[in-house]
Formats: structure tokens, sequence, C-alpha cells
């Protein structure tokens, strides 16, 4: 394998890594306050087909990208309200979620643009453009770091460096702020929040609100920047990799980096290499198609070291005696 | 100090839930600079009382007046800008992080953590000089043991500018001398002029530390007297409404063969630690073994593995026989075969199902007998008739078989547990906090009906955090610290102060300042605890 295979492997891990990070870095938020969201996916997906749909009408992707974020704000909304003020079952909410995304995605897309539950291909300013960094093409001829920085590093859609950019934020906001350190503490004991007189309410809604967002991000991206348009069930999992993730990463966000890029990894490398010969016998492409997926059960069975969730995650506050 | 305006006034507080009137017009002044007792049955009123000056629980009816002034409690923020802090008996601690943390948690300055936690640790620096409130700012809650985690709460207190400080039952996760220490604490942040309201059931220390005392019976306040001009006895009957036996009445134990023999018992659980190391102990037949020490240094485990609910290494034999520690054979099942009930120490998580009816409570862990069933189906009638019979004999109130285990009170469903263990007059009875959260009346009952099986020949063997309750229930004690027994000692030659440093890991005369000593113990404790964690 030469640099530029290496290079064109990273890159596209770096591309498929973004979703993945979004969607765990919003999980993050959710949890470290508390709140149990299996509902990622529904989020995802519903953002992804109202981004395509209104980046589509209205030409223009950035106002598809901020449809996307509402509806997943709508549906995170609906959550705090089910699981915050009503204390209903997380889990259930957030199921509930991902079903109702799953099927009001390719009814609402039948009835507008009736192509079998997809929208039309984006093109042009309906889709995120790569963005060519300052110096990446004087920089290209250079060995070894101009290609890096060239290929790898220049040349992708803004979400991606949104998304890459929100770890150190996401680190600073948890560990370094206030807010941060009450979003924490209400993941881990309520009760001294609120002996402490913060209200573990009004935190657990921005909590599942920053959650929204960036959840929407996540599906804009995958439907206008890593792809041209929504199809059916196109988030495939990717809410649930990025909660396996999270879990993997111990709830810290520089982890859920590293983690997200493996799960990127060994999907750019099932999209790369269809059937890989290791010479005694040949892994088939399905295999590699699975690969992240069973990486998800095998994490989420509990194969890799001990990882122990914010104490009060998915328990109810009630403020007692 | 008469011409003073009060530091908290209550007027006329009434609180209801449902048909249950918790706080019935209560009224009371606490004056200022003083350290004010309430003293109560489980179940008084005491903390309800608390928490509406919290701002937890709204009032139905009432006034606060705090310093004189007439004040809304909404929630707990009016209450901390009122100047009140509150030291909960269950700490409202976040475990993952430090002391530091905790302290500026809520009360933080700006939206930055840094110059917020500068300051909490100036602040702390200055507090620990004035009011020997020593504790490391940068250690972890889950760290250091609970005598500290308890002064962080005060240190919240002190660094929200609380100058009334509400302490609820503080001692019950303490050993003797660390209580010592809080109660040196509270007397010095008295003398700098804090108010404190000290809630507590221990007569003990109502007579030690307060200035004034008020006694709360079933939702009222009976009577607020000064400490100095009342006794224990008089306290004791104002809280209950008639006399009561502080002492069991027994006689001697007359001790015959080993029932119980426990050899060089370990346990290691989920998370690596070791809990027990190496207990070795007997309890003989018609005699009464006492385990003291602190909560959370082993007994629990004990008693787990004793109950086959927990596995561990090592060799137990009851009546000579050996019994199995890991595998089928070990289960509450295997044991009660074995002739071993077990009253747990939780009886509401291991005890009883709480949905169920007390019929099929009482049959628990008995329900294979063959008086219980008929052919393939359960004999309900049996069991009803059963229960009826018990719930008579232990004074079960309400005698209602069918009334749902969680709709008796905390007393009535230790007596339930206490009646379908001891009926059954095993050989070995294992007691866990018997009279944990219950009132005065039960326990006088209780204890007579442990010493009656004693009398009756049978061995028990009773892990209590009360010392008071060890010391008049037992015929030998054996005290247990950090996983081990520290000693035993004949329960007629011994007296708290030698079971206290026991219980702090001090096995003989130090020769420095008994403090020091138990300071020292204590820390080494942590620091393992800290190590297994790190």
């Amino acid at each position: 394998m030469d640099l530029m295979t290496i290079l064109q492997v990273l890159d596209s891990t770096v591309r498929l890594a973004t979703p993945l990070l979004l969607a765990c870095l919003a999980g993050l938020f959710s949890e470290r306050a508390g709140i149990i969201d299996i509902g990622l996916e529904g989020k995802m997906l519903a953002s992804a087909f109202f981004a395509a749909a209104i980046a589509y009408m209205s030409g223009n992707v950035w106002i598809g990208a901020l449809a996307g974020v509402g509806s997943s704000l709508l549906l995170s909304a609906i959550h705090g309200l089910a699981s915050i003020t009503y204390r209903g079952n997380q889990i259930i909410s957030g199921l509930a979620i991902t079903m109702l995304a799953q099927g009001m995605t390719v009814l609402i897309a039948q009835d507008w643009f009736s192509q079998g539950g997809r929208t039309p291909s984006l093109v042009g300013q309906a889709r995120f453009e790569p963005i060519t960094l300052p110096f990446a093409e004087a920089l290209a001829p250079v060995p070894v770091i101009g290609p890096i920085y060239h290929e790898l590093i220049s040349g992708h859609s803004a979400l991606v460096y949104v998304a890459f950019l929100m770890v150190p934020v996401t680190w600073w906001i948890l560990f370094r702020t206030r807010f941060g350190l009450r979003l924490r503490a209400v993941g881990e004991n309520p009760a001294a929040v609120d002996t402490a007189g913060v209200s573990v309410i009004w935190l657990r809604y921005a909590a599942v609100l920053i959650c929204g967002v960036l959840c929407g991000l996540a599906g804009a991206y995958l439907a206008t920047g890593l792809q041209a348009g929504f199809v059916k069930d196109m988030t495939a999992g990717r809410g649930y990799i990025a909660l396996a993730a999270l879990i993997f990463a111990k709830w810290r966000p520089w982890y859920a980096l590293y983690a997200c890029l493996l799960f990127g990894l060994l999907q750019a490398v099932a999209v790369r290499y269809q059937n890989i010969d290791l010479g005694a016998f040949v892994l088939p492409v399905q295999f590699m198609d699975a690969l992240p997926y069973i990486l998800t059960v095998v994490i989420l069975a509990g194969f890799v070291g001990k990882a122990t969730p914010p104490r009060a995650i998915g328990q109810h506050y009630v403020k007692e005696r | 100090m008469s011409d003073t305006e009060p530091a908290i006034e209550l007027r006329g507080i009434s609180k209801a839930f449902g048909p249950v009137q918790a706080n019935k017009d209560i009224s009371i002044k606490v004056m200022p600079g003083t350290i004010h007792g309430i003293i109560g049955e489980n179940g008084a009123g005491k903390s309800t009382l608390m928490s509406i000056l919290y701002g937890f629980y709204k009032a139905d009816a009432g006034e606060i007046f705090i310093g004189g002034t007439k004040t809304q409690i909404p929630d707990s923020q009016a209450a901390i800008a009122a100047g009140i802090g509150m030291v909960f008996q269950h700490f409202k601690l976040v475990e993952n992080f430090t002391v530091l943390e905790n302290v500026v948690l809520g009360a933080e300055e700006g939206n930055l953590l840094r110059p917020s936690l500068a300051k909490a640790r100036k602040l702390l620096k200055e507090l620990e000089e004035e009011y020997e409130l020593r504790v490391d700012p940068d250690a972890r809650i889950d760290e250091i043991g609970v005598g500290r985690q308890q002064r962080v709460e005060i240190l919240k207190a002190l660094y929200r500018r609380a100058d009334i400080l509400i302490l609820d039952e503080p001692t019950g996760v303490l050993t003797p001398t660390e209580a010592d220490q809080l109660f040196r604490i509270l007397s010095r942040l008295r003398d700098e002029g804090k108010t404190i309201i000290f809630i507590t059931h221990k007569l003990r220390e109502i007579m030690d530390i307060t200035d004034t005392v008020s006694v709360m019976r079933r939702g009222e306040m009976t009577a607020t007297v000064k400490t100095s001009e009342t006794s224990p006895t008089e306290l004791a009957e104002l809280m209950v409404g008639r006399k009561v036996l502080l002492r069991v009445d027994k006689q001697p134990a007359t001790p015959g063969d080993v029932v119980l023999d426990v050899e060089n018992l370990s346990v290691i659980n989920s998370q690596g630690v070791e809990r027990l190391r190496g207990v070795s102990l007997n309890v003989r037949a018609g005699e009464i073994l006492g385990i003291a020490g602190v909560a959370g240094n082993g007994q629990s485990e004990l008693l787990e593995v004793l109950g086959g609910m927990r596995e561990a290494t090592g060799r137990i034999t009851v009546n000579g026989e050996e019994i199995d520690l890991t595998g089928r054979h070990s289960d509450g099942q295997s044991r009660r075969e074995r002739g071993i009930a077990h009253v747990p120490e939780d009886r509401q998580r291991e005890g009883l199902i709480m949905e169920f009816h007390a019929w099929e409570n009482t049959a628990f862990g008995y329900h294979h007998d063959p008086e219980f069933n008929s052919g393939l189906l359960m004999n309900n009638a049996a069991i009803k008739e059963d229960t009826a019979r018990k719930m008579e004999k232990f004074d079960v109130r309400p005698p209602d078989p069918q009334l749902t285990a969680k709709n008796f009170s905390g007393g009535n469903q230790q007596k339930i547990v206490v009646a379908r263990e001891i009926e059954r007059s095993p050989d070995l009875l294992l007691v866990g906090q018997p009279t944990r959260g219950v009132d005065i009346g039960a326990i006088e009952f209780i204890h007579q009906q442990i010493v009656s099986l004693r009398d009756a020949g049978k061995a028990v063997l009773l892990v209590s955090v009360e010392l008071d309750e060890i010391l008049s229930l037992s015929d030998r004690v054996a005290v247990m610290f950090d996983g081990k027994i520290m000693g035993e000692r004949l329960a007629s030659e011994t007296d708290e102060k030698e079971l206290g440093l026991l219980m702090a890991g001090i096995t003989e005369a130090p020769d420095k300042p008994v403090e020091e000593a138990v300071e020292e113990q204590l820390q080494a404790r942590d620091a393992r605890k800290a190590q297994i964690h790190g």
C-alpha cells in the first residue's frame, strides 16, 4: 500500500466518522446529564430527511441543515417531555422516537416527492461542498506533508470541521465551565444539584436540547454532505453505533473521537476493499460490512473493560423527604 | 438571651401527606448561638419539619420567621439565601467529584470554573483553621471516609455563608470517636455564633451536646426544655408517651456447644475489593454474639455469606457439619434446611416483598414446607391461618394478613420478618440491624424475642451499628474494622470506650493521643480504598 492509498482510506475514515462523532457527542451531553438517549438514530434520520428535502426545495444547503436541526430539536423536546417532565421510561421514549422517524420520513418523502420514499438527488448549492483550506494547492507537491494536508486535512465539508472542533469544545464545556460541572453532577447525583439550589429539570432539558442540535447536524451531514439526498433508513444503525462508541469512550469526549475514528476506519476499509484476500482464505465483503456492527455488539456486551456510566443515568429525579 | 430575636421561629406549621398528618401545628423558637436538639422516634415528623424549613416541602399552614423577619421558603435556593444550610442523613455529594468541586457546585462565581475553585480553595483553608474542619480539597469523595464526607457537607453550608446549620441524624454513620470530633466542631461553630439544629433519636447525643431540646411525637411538638434541666428518662417518656425500659432484661447466658464455627472467611467483591479478610469466630448454643462496627466494615458481607446470599472462601460449620460456600448448595434455601434463619439488614429489600400481602411474606423461605402445600398447589388457607397466629403473637398492627407489606409501619414490617424467622425455632438466628427504623415500643419487643430464643438454647449472631443495642443485647461482642475482627470482649467486661477504639481499628492502648491514632487508622483505611479505586 502506498501513501496515497492509505491517505484515501483515512480520508474516507474522516468523512464516515463525522456523523458518528456528532451523534456520539450528542449522546455524551444527554447521558452525562443522566438521560439515556437511544433515539439518536431517529433524530439523525429525521434530520437527514428534512435537511435533504428543504435543501432541495430551497436550493440552499444551510437552510436545509437548519430544518434538519429543527426537526431533531423537536424530537429531543418530545424526549425531554416524556423522560424529564413526565418521568417516562427513557428507553421506550427513545425507541418510540426512532420508530416514529423511520416511518414518518419515508411517508412524507413519498408524499412530497413520489420517488419511492427518497428525496431527489441534491446538486450544487443544495449540498455541502468541500472546503479547500488555504495553501492546500500550494503545499500539495511537498513530499509527505503536502499530500497529508491536501488529501486528508483539506477538502472536507464545513460540518466535518465542525464535528472535529466539537471534541475540544465539548471537553472544555464539560470540564472547564460552571455549566459543565453542573451537567456532570446532575448525571451523577441529581439530589446534590437540587439541594445546592440548582434546577435539575432545567439542566437536563439543556443537555437534551444540545443533544438535539448535534444529532441534527449529524443527520444533515449524512444526507447533504456524505451523500446527495435522503434514502430510506439511510442512518443504517449509525445512532446505535454512536451509542456503542460512547460506552467504548467511557463518556469522555477525546475517547469518543478515537472510538468514532475506529468505527469510521472499519467502514472505510469495507467500502474500499470488497473482498480481502488473506492468502489462506478470502474475507467476503459481507463480513467487512458487518464488522462495525459486530464490534458494536462486542462493545455493548461489555468485552472492552469496565465502563462506569454516569451514576444517575436513566433515573428520574423525584424530590424526596 | 431571651431579649434577642430567635434565629428561627416557626409558628403553627402543619403538613399532611394524604390522610397522614406529618406535622401538626408546630411552633418552636430557636435562639441564635445555641445548639437546639430535636428528638423523636422515627416517623415523628422531624425530617418533614426540617424539609419544610429547607424548601423541599411546602407547609399547608404556618409561618416561618428567620431572624425576626417573616420568610417564604419555596425551594432550596431560598433556604440557602436565608442563611440555612442542611447536612442530610444521606449525603448529597457527587461521589466522583473532588471535595472542592462538591463545595462550589451550585455556588460558583461566574461561568468559568477555575476562578471559583481557586477562591473556594482559599476559603476552605480559612474555614479549616477556624473550625478544625480538616479535609484534603483535592481528594475524591469516594476515596475519603464518611466522617470526612460529612465535613464536606458542613463546609458546603459554610461556603454558602450559612448561619443556621441543620444536621439530620448526623452520627448514624460515624464511629464514637468521629462523633466526638463532630461534636467538637459543632461546639466551635456555636461559639462563633452559628445556630445549630441537631436532629436525632439518640438520647445520649441530646444530653451531650445540645443547649435546648424539643421533643416530637406523632407529628406534634410535645415539649421544649433546657437540656440541663431534663434527664434521658424524662425525654424518653416524652418521646414515647409512656415509661420505657432502656435496658434489656436478661439473665446471664449459659453457653452450650458450638453451633456456628467460622474459620478464615474471606470475600472479594465484584470490584475486586477484599471486604472480609480472614474472619474467624464461633457462636455457642444459648448465647448472643454481637458484631459491632461502623457500617461498611464487612459486617453486611459476613451476614450475606452466612445467609447464603454471597460466595466466599474459608470454612463454616454448623453443628459440626460443614456448609457449602459456593455453588448450588449455597443459597438461602439450603441454609434454612441447615437450621439457619436470617433476619436481613434491609427488611424492605431483602426481608420482604413490599408489594406482596403479609401472608405471602410470612411464607417466604419456608414455602416448600409440607404444611404450606397440598399436592402441586400452595395451601393458602394454611399460610393465612399461620400468619394470623404469628401476627397475634408478635402484636403486629394492624393484624390483617391481607394487607400488603408496604402498608405496615417500619416496626411492624420488622415484626413480620422476625416472626417468620424466629417461629421456626432455628438452631442459629442471624439478625442484622434488628431495630433500624423501628420505634421504641417495637424495639423492646424484638429484643425480648431475641433474648427468649437465646434462653431456649439457640445461637444468635447479631449485627448492629448501634453500640447501645450491641452492649445491651449481646453476651459476647466481636468488633469488625476493615473486614477483620479486631477483637472479642465479654459484654459484661467492656464498655463503649473500649469498643469505640476497636471500631476505629485500634487494638491496644496507643502511645499517642487517642484521636491522632484513630485518625491514622482511618486514613490508612481510606488509602487502601483509594488504592483500589485508582
